[in-house]
């Protein structure tokens, strides 16, 4: 019967927007703190720049070279691991809501055992492979 | 108009709890590790036992100098703190500490999900600190703080969907209401995963590796001072506020308490957050920091493993019960 949805979604969006409306004024309200704060210290503090001051910081000695240097990203392993598992994941939270009402039960538990055995499998070979350890 | 009145209000009081409560626990943690290594702390300042510190700490790095290094990337480099401290004011009006309407900021549907969303948003800013700031040390503790979010993001969010399994709900008061006493030994290996997980994206020692002093300056904050300092300083006060309160609220039953769940529920969810606040700061004193690659492994072959494994007991109970 579609006539009660119809009658019942304006509530509901109203509901849902004004939840995240008030969030969005909290962001508002946040940004302009900090821009009250950064206004009233260009205010208060003195500013003298020289050129030594404005120097990279580098141990106290002169920046030898660039400050974007070559830099090896040992991590992007890592990053490929997490994007595979934390999209997979996100799933997890709509199933995790209705996964145990009536109707569901034991097929959908195996459901889960199945993704988990996915999830672990995945790990298992990564760290086979050798990805999870450095020494 | 009372609706309006009412939406200022909370929106104050997050505010003013977003600006209070980090500074509490910062001067809790300036006396409390002074005393378990045997010292006195700040003493001066405002006289009682230097209550005041912090306020004069905030004088001080209101009227510094604010220097933006030739070689940097000058709008990145000034918008980063604002980038890593809003993400904590966000999270805190979805944190319920009562049981009543009004003990919350605003009730959001998927409180988990926003909540876990907008914290990962936080990292940006030490990532847009550690490359605008053209410094070496600042690029390796911005790498560093991206690789430490990569691995622990993952059992944080492995931990906090077994709680939505065992409440069936994402809303953050909705698991309160369904919480029972038993949820604690059920889901305590969530919970440890959870915390030690949230230490982790904070950066907080033993996981300090991305500003470790000792080795590369401060990492991707090497570069500031004053106030935009004073922001980074505040953002990772904010964030041991948010994840006390929401450790507290995920596993360790919020409200709820032997006696006095209706009227005084409030106070027991501000007493866990308090004693989670002082684990944090206990064990900046305990622990030694542990090296880069030991903060993958333990992420990886330990915290993972652990939070599957918690998912499928969540499962198992909750599906036997039902």
């Amino acid at each position: 019967m579609p006539e009660p949805t119809v009658r019942q979604m304006p509530v509901l969006a109203a509901d849902y927007f004004h939840s995240y409306a008030v969030v969005g004024l909290l962001a508002v309200v946040g940004v302009l703190f900090v821009a009250v704060a950064f206004g009233a210290g260009r205010l208060l503090r003195p500013v003298v720049p020289t050129p030594e001051k404005l120097l990279t910081y580098e141990c106290g000695v002169d920046p030898v070279g660039e400050g974007w240097a070559h830099t090896q990203v040992r991590y992007y392993v890592y990053a490929f691991l997490y994007v595979i598992f934390a999209v997979d994941s996100i799933f997890l939270f709509p199933w995790a809501t209705v996964f145990a009402a009536p109707g569901y039960g034991a097929t959908t538990l195996v459901e889960m055992f199945i993704f988990l055995g996915f999830l672990a499998v995945g790990l298992l070979y990564a760290w086979k492979k050798g990805v999870l350890e450095w020494t | 108009m009372n609706d309006a009145l009412d939406v200022a209000v909370r929106l104050v009081v997050v505010f003013v709890v977003f600006l209070v409560l980090p500074l509490v626990v910062g001067q809790t943690e300036h006396k409390v590790m002074a005393h378990m290594q045997g010292r006195l702390g700040p003493m001066y300042a405002g006289g009682f036992h230097g209550w005041a510190q912090l306020v004069a700490d905030g004088v001080k790095f209101a009227q510094k100098e604010d220097i933006v290094p030739a070689a940097a990337d000058r709008r990145i480099f000034q918008l980063a703190p604002a980038v890593a401290l809003l993400p904590y004011l966000l999270v805190l009006v979805v944190i319920p500490i009562g049981p009543s309407e009004g003990a919350v900021g605003q009730v959001v549907d998927a409180g988990i999900f926003f909540v876990l969303a907008v914290m990962g948003v936080g990292v940006l800013g030490s990532l847009m600190a550690g490359w605008a700031s053209a410094n070496k040390f600042s690029l390796l503790g911005g790498l560093r703080t991206a690789a430490q979010l990569l691995a622990y993001e993952l059992p944080m969010l492995l931990a906090a969907a077994s709680v939505a399994m065992a409440a069936g709900t994402v809303s953050l008061p909705g698991i309160l209401n369904a919480f029972h006493w038993w949820w604690l030994p059920w889901q305590i290996v969530g919970a440890l995963v959870f915390f030690v997980a949230g230490l982790a994206e904070l950066q907080r020692p033993p996981f300090d590796m991305p500003v470790a002093d000792s080795e590369i300056i401060f990492g991707a904050y090497t570069e500031y001072t004053g106030l935009r300092f004073a922001l980074f300083l505040l953002a990772e006060y904010a964030g041991i506020v948010v994840l006390c309160g929401l450790t507290t609220v995920l596993f360790l039953g919020g409200w709820h308490g032997p006696w006095g769940a209706d009227g005084l529920g409030w106070v027991w969810t501000l007493l866990k957050t308090a004693v989670l606040a002082f684990v944090v700061i206990w064990l900046r004193v305990s622990y030694p920091r542990l090296r880069e690659d030991q903060l993958q492994k333990l992420a990886w072959t330990t915290l993972i493993p652990l939070a599957l494994a918690q998912i499928a007991l969540t499962g198992i109970v909750k599906v036997a019960i039902s």
